[in-house]
């Protein structure tokens, strides 16, 4: 496919979405499906997960499988903890940045420089982040410290202080506020696309809008630039890379610690929805950010619209959890959609080509269609627990759908050895 | 045969390294948070004062090795295929409360009620390790996403399950949702008479030395005869070594990725078990949690062999044993979290150079003995 | 100064006491090799005679343990391929150095980008890449993928890479290994080309008509050392021979028929889709059902095949790498979905699965050893398993029988000279010709009735070679039959008892190996002659 039929793809795709969006909000009556508040709480949520995802798309670009974003991001959270209340916002930002770097570091010389697998170092790296936090606090926020006046404790750091910068744009979601005027009438399509763009133009953070930009400029710097081309060689055919005169060891190194660096920031962002660094309040971002990162196929694109989307979930899930469940009728309207266009391609195919396997994949869709519209119409409130799964579940049902499509690099935790080609 | 023994040595060797290098940086740590690494040994030897608190702390060693061994042997099945089973922490928790749950809805006598709940433990596990496999044979979605997604389900769902439909009474008040209590015939006798036959005094606290030991020495055995003398274990063997061989000589890699995944999710099943038969008789929301990921450490540490993964799992026991004592010697006990991370991540590095190195004498070996100064062949 | 002129005589490349050691073994030890400016210098030596160690020494893979190597009169030391291509030496790798997923372009330009405001300029590259192409007449589209590349284009492409640095010194490993006649000849018209430009090649081969052909000066290496440098003029292919193995090369001829007229094995219309198999509805044809996918657009890899093999005879098959042999094999052995049919001495195994195959006696030397035909870091034993895991001696039970596998190994080492110190020795510890006269040796046992020989020979000593030849002739006289499929047209030519050609999937010829030329057969492989010439 060219890159403009990408482009209008992708277009049209977040165009329907956005009117079955409105479609499902009219309907179930939840406004708060595209309010501007709601789309806010998205992008907050949709950074961290992007990060994360942004951090592995760096690693495994150049070969390296990074499971460890997790524990990473748990490093960032509490460095992002332990500098904010000290010293402010920015200083959180560098002081997660470096945490999370220090554990792509520990990951980078397993794996790297020993040849362990990339999957154990990883495992190993999730176990050490929660424990080196721990200990951190333990540390240095045990009771009688100037820390633990300040209100921190074991699982907290105290509140990070300091403000930024939270930049609206003028007119439209500001002053007049032409979009939230808009937004509040609730009209069909037009208040909804108000809502969306209200709701990320509204006194956004700007480490936000810095943190946003980082997926184009990750994208120029992979795909664009002598360095990205080398990293890419990393992860396709490392041995190529080295008989041409690249420094394979040294380009993954940088890659990794960038990696962690990236998840790092990412519970940066975590530490900034809370205010403050608490114990395990990264639920697994880290992973999810990964999850992100396969299902779009390794590439920033898809990495961003995965991101998008468990960032909404996790939203709407803290925001109106009584709302999650219109998701059901989202789902149902979505597999009657493809059960549209399967019934239309098979008309146009000529009998003989239809067999048992079409008959049941469309019956299957059928089938969830019609539970998914009974649980909509049935389920009052779904408990917390299955809505804290929804990503988790919607990761597990892309890769049984796409698993086949995807294109991983083709080196990807491959153990690279200078000098011993495989 | 001293080529084996060559490189058996080498692996403690290597091993001996790692946790000596592990102990190491967790005494640069402790110094750093203004402790003494000396007091934080003596506070993991420190077994109590009185005669009662060595025995209870000698059982609660024990009791604690058990589900760490199991755990361990859970994931050393599939790592032997190259199977990563991150779900083993899921595994167990599904197992659990379906095991109590079932347990408690009937009465008969031990010998078949315990029976019954160690089954539908290793059936619940095994089904839940089942989803994974199956998704990777027919639509190859990797193991290790997917099970770490699994994992966060199970959490979420046995969390909802304890707390809804499965919760049974509670004590007004009391905080922790349980499944109903197991009748009285489903609890494992204890092992507290080997304390006697020792000359000292049953431990009495958290049910004594749990019966399940028996259990878990039991399911070693068994499962170092499947992997390493049967045909199975062999074609185990084969599809972690040489995938695209085992295939060519006629395994069939999808039915042993099932029947891997399932083995060591039925394993895992049994994980939470000890607890539940030898001294809570129900699963409740505060159900000890990590032992699936320990598993893994343990399971490498013991470099996926029965024998390294009890003598492993006797070690993160001891240490986890510690916790309570750190705390009154004033040191962070999480030092114990950082130590068993420090000794996988050294453990693997160890094992990497032990096994080049190992690899590299056998090729001297060979050589010399044949002889002959052609070049080995580089791998092309 | 004189140096200017002195400079323009100094050979090219010097090399003095060039020592190499791995652990318990010399790899290469005192090698001395001078090359002299736009020559085309043939380092030739038999499989594991250490000609790749010393390429990768000099293009700064690897660093000698003792010695001096010498660039255009000045001595360097290289830690990296960098300096190597830093002083104007480029290599052309015998497994292709390249990345599948990037574009022609990029693979040429990687590691020495050009760069406009710190982006890649694409357009400068492309401009640089067409110029090079076109004055050296290597042709090749800059912007098409890599994956999407035959040999001759992936080889071009390696080419320019090197060329693309400036370098004025091409080390050429076993370039021919790949290609049919016809495109050697292609590629030694572009090296003839480099070479009047004043250019210097290093040409690393075994195909001594092929270093005659080409080179301007031979260096014979040996067990690791140099044992002589000759002038192409004044040598034949039969004296070049000997200086390398210190022997007459051992032929693959066959001598008396031994074909009976009894059908081993018959493979009917066998058909493999390229993007996953879709199997044919109950009831249709495999004949009409494969028609309509070809209708349908679809990539066939394996088109259409039938032939038969009868007791006791050898059935080559020729063809170019990628045309469908590792398809053709794999479904025979059903490890991967076809259709058509299969049928071993009249039951139709068709819907068996690979193990079933096995027990009923098709024996398999796979393509790459170490890919599908061991496990290198068990033991030799443990190898003798693999395979026959169900079968005596080795299964007793659910067990496996360890006594009875270790004795059984004994005999084969015994039988087959496989030089190992004992059966616990791991298989990677052997040299590549013992580990494959272990693979010969397992798929020999349990007597079976048809046998998978794939590239038999490829990467062993001339000593091994001769070994498994023999051991494949005696048992063809013992009846068993043989699909044979090697690279190496010399082997096939003089084994089969009949060849046939496979082109895209298809069997295309059927010809007799008696009288057939390597170049004539090399025709037929790359689809230059067309049509079909019965036996």
């Amino acid at each position: 496919m060219t890159r403009v039929g990408k482009y209008h793809l992708a277009l049209i795709g977040a165009a329907a979405f956005i009117l079955l969006l409105s479609l499902v909000r009219i309907v179930t009556g939840y406004d708060d499906l595209t309010s501007s508040g709601q789309f806010a709480a998205a992008l907050g949520l949709a950074v961290p997960i992007g990060l994360a995802g942004l951090g592995g798309l760096w690693a495994e670009r150049a070969g390296v499988v990074n499971i460890g974003l997790e524990g990473m991001m748990v490093m960032g959270t509490w460095f992002a903890g332990w500098a904010g209340y000290q010293w402010g916002p920015v200083a959180a930002l560098a002081a997660g940045l470096l945490g999370g770097a220090l554990g792509g570091l520990l990951h980078a010389v397993a794996t790297i420089t020993f040849g362990v697998d990339h999957i154990i170092s990883g495992v190993a790296i999730n176990l050490l982040g929660p424990g080196i936090t721990r200990f951190l606090s333990e540390v240095l926020y045990r009771e009688g410290t100037a820390a633990a006046d300040a209100g921190a404790g074991i699982t907290t750091s105290p509140a990070i202080t300091g403000n930024v910068w939270t930049p609206s744009l003028p007119i439209l979601s500001d002053g007049p506020d032409l979009l939230g005027k808009l937004e509040n009438t609730h009209w069909f399509l037009i208040a909804d696309l108000a809502g969306i763009l209200r709701g990320l133009t509204h006194d956004v953070n700007v480490l936000v809008i810095l943190a946003v930009l980082l997926l184009p400029l990750t994208f120029f710097v992979l795909w664009h630039t002598a360095f990205g081309l080398r990293l890419r060689s990393a992860g396709e055919n490392p041995w190529a890379a080295e008989s041409l005169g690249v420094n394979v060891y040294l380009i993954k190194y940088v890659a990794v610690v960038i990696s962690g660096a990236f998840a790092g920031l990412g519970g940066v962002f975590l530490a900034f929805i809370s205010d403050k660094y608490v114990e395990g309040q990264t639920q697994g971002r880290g992973f999810i950010g990964l999850a992100t990162m396969i299902f779009g196929n390794w590439r920033p694109g898809g990495l961003a619209a995965g991101a998008s989307l468990f960032g909404y979930t996790d939203a709407l899930r803290l925001r109106e959890q009584a709302a999650v469940t219109s998701f059901f009728l989202f789902g149902a309207v979505l597999l009657l959609i493809y059960l549209g266009m399967r019934v239309r391609r098979l008309m146009s195919a000529e009998l003989a080509a239809r067999d048992v396997k079409q008959y049941t994949t469309m019956a299957t869709a059928a089938l969830g269609a019609v539970v998914l519209f009974w649980l909509w119409l049935t389920v009052e409130q779904l408990p917390t627990q299955f809505i804290f799964i929804t990503p988790h579940v919607l990761t597990l049902l892309v890769l049984l759908v796409a698993s086949q499509r995807l294109r991983m690099p083709k080196a990807d935790g491959v153990i690279y050895r200078r000098g011993e080609q495989h | 045969m001293p080529a084996g023994l060559n490189r058996a040595l080498l692996t403690v060797v290597g091993a001996v390294i790692a946790i000596i290098l592990a102990i190491a940086v967790c005494s640069v740590a402790i110094v750093i948070a203004g402790g003494s690494p000396l007091d934080a040994l003596g506070a993991f030897f420190d077994f109590g004062a009185t005669e009662r608190a060595q025995s209870n702390a000698v059982a609660a060693w024990l009791n604690r090795a058990v589900p760490l061994f199991i755990a361990g042997l859970a994931v050393a099945v599939g790592f032997r295929m190259n199977l990563f089973n991150i779900g083993v922490e899921g595994q167990y928790r599904v197992a659990a409360i379906c095991a109590a749950y079932v347990g408690s809805m009937f009465t008969a006598p031990g010998w078949i009620q315990i029976p019954v709940i160690i089954v539908v433990g290793a059936l619940a596990g095994g089904l839940y390790a089942l989803i994974p496999a199956v998704m990777k044979v027919t639509r190859g979605v990797n193991e290790v996403i997917a099970t770490i997604m699994l994992n966060y389900i199970a959490i979420s769902v046995t969390s909802y399950l304890v707390q809804g439909p499965l919760a049974g009474e509670r004590a007004a008040g009391d905080l922790v949702t349980t499944t109903p209590k197991l009748p009285e015939s489903a609890m494992f006798p204890d092992l507290n008479f080997i304390f006697d036959g020792f000359g000292m005094l049953a431990p009495t606290r958290g049910g004594g030395l749990w019966g399940f030991l028996i259990v878990a020495i039991l399911l070693g055995v068994v499962v170092w005869v499947v992997l390493e003398r049967t045909r199975f274990g062999f074609d185990i063997k084969a599809s972690g070594l040489n995938s695209p061989a085992a295939l060519a000589s006629g395994v069939n890699p999808k039915s042993m990725v099932i029947a891997a995944m399932v083995m060591s999710g039925a394993i895992a099943g049994l994980i939470g078990l000890p607890e539940i038969l030898g001294d809570r008789g129900a699963f409740n929301s505060n159900f000890t949690s990590g032992l699936g990921f320990l598993g893994i450490a343990v399971a490498l540490l013991g470099r996926n062999k029965p024998g390294g993964i009890a003598i492993a799992a006797l070690l993160f026991a001891f240490l986890d044993r510690g916790q309570g004592a750190l705390q009154i010697a004033e040191i962070p006990p999480s030092v114990i979290t950082i130590i068993q991370g420090m000794i996988v991540l050294l453990i693997v590095v160890a094992n990497e150079v032990t096994n080049r190195f190992a690899l590299r004498l056998e090729e001297r070996r060979a050589a010399q003995q044949l002889g002959r100064n052609t070049p080995v062949e580089v791998k092309a | 100064m004189s140096a200017d002129t002195l400079a323009t005589v100094k050979p090219a490349v010097e090399l003095e006491g060039i020592t190499k050691r791995f652990p318990g073994v010399v790899a290469n030890h005192d090698i001395r090799i001078t090359v002299q400016t736009g020559t085309v210098h043939a380092i030739v030596g038999e499989n594991g005679a250490g000609k790749s160690t010393l390429m990768k020494i000099l293009y700064g893979m690897q660093q000698p343990d003792e010695g001096t190597i010498r660039v255009n009169g000045t001595e360097v030391s290289f830690r990296t391929p960098s300096d190597a291509i830093r002083v104007g030496i480029g290599m052309v790798h015998q497994h292709f150095m390249l990345a599948d997923n990037f574009t022609v372009l990029e693979n040429i330009v990687l590691g020495a980008e050009p760069t406009k405001l710190g982006s890649l300029d694409v357009t400068a590259a492309r401009r640089r890449i067409t110029e090079l192409a076109e004055t050296h007449g290597l042709r090749v589209d800059p912007d098409r993928l890599v994956e999407d590349l035959g040999v001759g284009d992936r080889q071009r492409v390696e080419i320019l890479k090197v060329l693309y640095r400036g370098a004025r010194i091409l080390i050429l490993d076993e370039p021919t290994a790949v290609l049919v006649p016809q495109e050697v000849e292609e590629l030694f018209q572009n090296l003839r080309e480099l070479k009047a430009e004043g250019l210097t090649v290093i040409f690393i081969s075994h195909k001594l008509d092929e270093v005659l052909d080409i080179a301007n000066a031979i260096t014979v290496i040996r067990r690791g050392t140099t044992v002589a440098s000759v002038d192409p003029g004044e040598v034949t292919a039969r004296q070049l021979a000997e200086l390398m193995v210190g022997s007459e090369l051992p032929t693959p001829e066959t001598r008396e028929s031994t074909v009976t007229d009894v059908v081993a094995l018959k493979v009917s219309d066998l058909t493999v889709e390229a993007d996953g198999h879709t199997p044919a509805p109950k009831g249709t044809q495999t004949a009409s059902f494969v028609a309509k996918l070809r209708e349908e657009g679809r990539r066939l890899l394996l088109d259409d095949v039938s032939f038969e093999i009868h007791k006791g005879e050898i059935l080559g098959i020729a063809g170019v790498e990628g045309n469908g042999q590792s398809e053709l094999i794999e479904a025979i052995m059903g490890i991967r979905p076809a259709h058509g049919r299969v049928e071993l001495a009249g039951r139709d195994i068709t819907t068996w699965s690979t193990l079933k195959r096995r027990e009923a006696g098709i024996g398999y030397i796979p393509e790459d050893r170490h890919r599908q035909g061991l496990l290198l870091e068990a033991s030799l034993w443990e190898n003798r398993v693999l395979g026959h895991q169900t079968r005596k001696p080795a299964r007793k039970g659910i067990w496996i029988n360890r006594r009875a596998s270790k004795a059984d190994t004994g005999r084969i080492v015994k039988d087959y000279d496989v030089r190992t110190p004992s059966v616990e020795t791991l298989a990677l510890a052997l040299s590549g010709g013992n580990q494959q006269k272990l693979i010969v040796g397992r798929e020999m046992s349990g007597e079976p009735a048809f046998l998978i020989a794939a590239h038999p020979t490829r990467g062993v000593d001339v000593g091994a070679q001769a070994a498994i030849w023999d051991h494949l002739r005696a048992a063809r006289a013992a009846g068993l039959a043989v699909l044979l499929i090697s690279a190496d047209l010399d082997e096939l030519i003089g084994l089969s008892d009949s060849l046939q050609v496979i082109y895209r999937g298809r069997l295309v010829a059927a010809l007799d190996p008696s009288d057939i030329t390597p170049e004539r057969l090399g025709g037929y492989m790359t689809g230059a002659i067309a049509g079909t010439e019965e036996s």
